[in-house]
């Protein structure tokens, strides 16, 4: 298979495979924070900060297999 | 130079690139399609800002109410998160420009116009030459080099709150220590997750808008261009904002988990 190719076919299972366990993580975030306003309606904003947050830092995984992904293709 | 409509510029297929147009260039230094937006969203922003507060009122009305709504409530909320007045005064207005400087640059990519007024240019693609359109604007956060600078700046912020306020000494301390070989190994982790912030914060930015950015434009090449685009831009509203959000919201606490005593 050409350099290319391959290249090519790397990068889209670098991003593909990476962003599969954010996109459990963030579920679960979502989830549970869905579950803490239905328990705590008063507590709304400060459990969707705190979930913005958690979000972000699990976002940031995805962020690194897009990195790699980038790598891959261009470096 | 000619300007063109965007039905022109449709015809010339999709055109999806990771490295920003260069203009012109001003003593080598490459003015690019996305760096004229950053100067196009800080005008917009000054004026804004100008006309905001050029007759403030006792009683506030319309434009200024609505300001006061923004700047109060986020104000608040960086008070509550910090737990001190003074702090709050002091990283108040580094946070605040984040968010509405990111947010403005967001919403500024989305506006009719950008990537599609431009000028034609010729350039040499597989080996033949071919006239290609320029655009003036593009959405800026496609561009890694703008959103490494607002992660560079929000970076030297965090670590500079650290030392000023907890001392060079005590700061370090977080990351080197020689208390036991478990603090010294966390502590190397703590630098090592330290420099991956800047990684995370450049390239969320970037990832989220890039691939809105081209959604868009696939979509814009499917069936029915009038309709399909139009929740999809609305989505892009939405990203835009929370991108915003989480950058601001990132560096404020950040800043919290800076200042904080090491024990």
């Amino acid at each position: 298979m050409e350099v290319e190719a391959m290249k090519a076919l790397a990068m889209a299972i670098a991003a593909g495979v990476g962003v599969l366990g954010p996109g459990i993580g963030i579920g679960i975030l979502a989830g549970k924070a869905l579950e803490a306003i239905g328990r705590n309606p008063e507590a709304a904003g400060k459990v969707q900060a705190t979930m913005f947050i958690g979000i972000a830092f699990v976002e940031a995984l995805a962020i690194f297999a897009l990195v790699v992904a980038f790598v891959i293709k261009f470096a | 130079m000619t300007l063109i409509p965007t039905a022109y510029a449709a015809s010339e297929g999709l055109s999806i690139h990771l490295a920003p147009e260069v203009l012109t260039t001003v003593g080598g230094l490459p003015i690019t399609s996305t760096l004229l937006t950053v100067w196009l969203t800080m005008v917009v922003l000054l004026i804004a800002s100008f006309f905001g507060t050029r007759r403030l009122k006792l009683v506030p009305g319309g434009f200024q109410n609505a300001l006061e709504l923004l700047i109060g409530s986020v104000y608040d909320y960086i008070k509550d998160v910090l737990e001190s007045e003074k702090l709050a005064k002091r990283f108040f207005p580094l946070i605040m420009t984040i968010f509405l400087f990111i947010l403005a640059m967001n919403w500024m990519g989305l506006l009719p116009g950008v990537d599609s007024i431009g000028i034609y240019s010729e350039v040499e693609s597989h080996g033949e030459a071919a006239s290609k359109l320029v655009p003036f604007f593009h959405p800026p956060a496609t561009d890694l080099n703008i959103t490494i600078a607002f992660a560079l700046v929000a970076f030297v912020a965090i670590e500079l709150a650290g030392v000023t306020l907890l001392g060079v000494w005590k700061y370090g301390g977080k990351f080197i220590n020689f208390h036991s070989p478990l603090a010294f190994v966390i502590g190397l982790i703590e630098l090592l997750s330290e420099m991956a912030r800047l990684i995370s914060f450049s390239f969320r930015l970037f990832g989220n808008i890039f691939a809105g950015k081209t959604l868009l434009m696939v979509v814009m090449f499917l069936a029915t261009p009038y309709v399909l685009p139009v929740p999809l831009i609305a989505y892009e509203l939405f990203v835009g904002f929370i991108q915003a959000f989480i950058f601001a919201i990132l560096t404020l606490y950040f800043i919290k988990i800076a200042i904080e005593e090491p024990h």
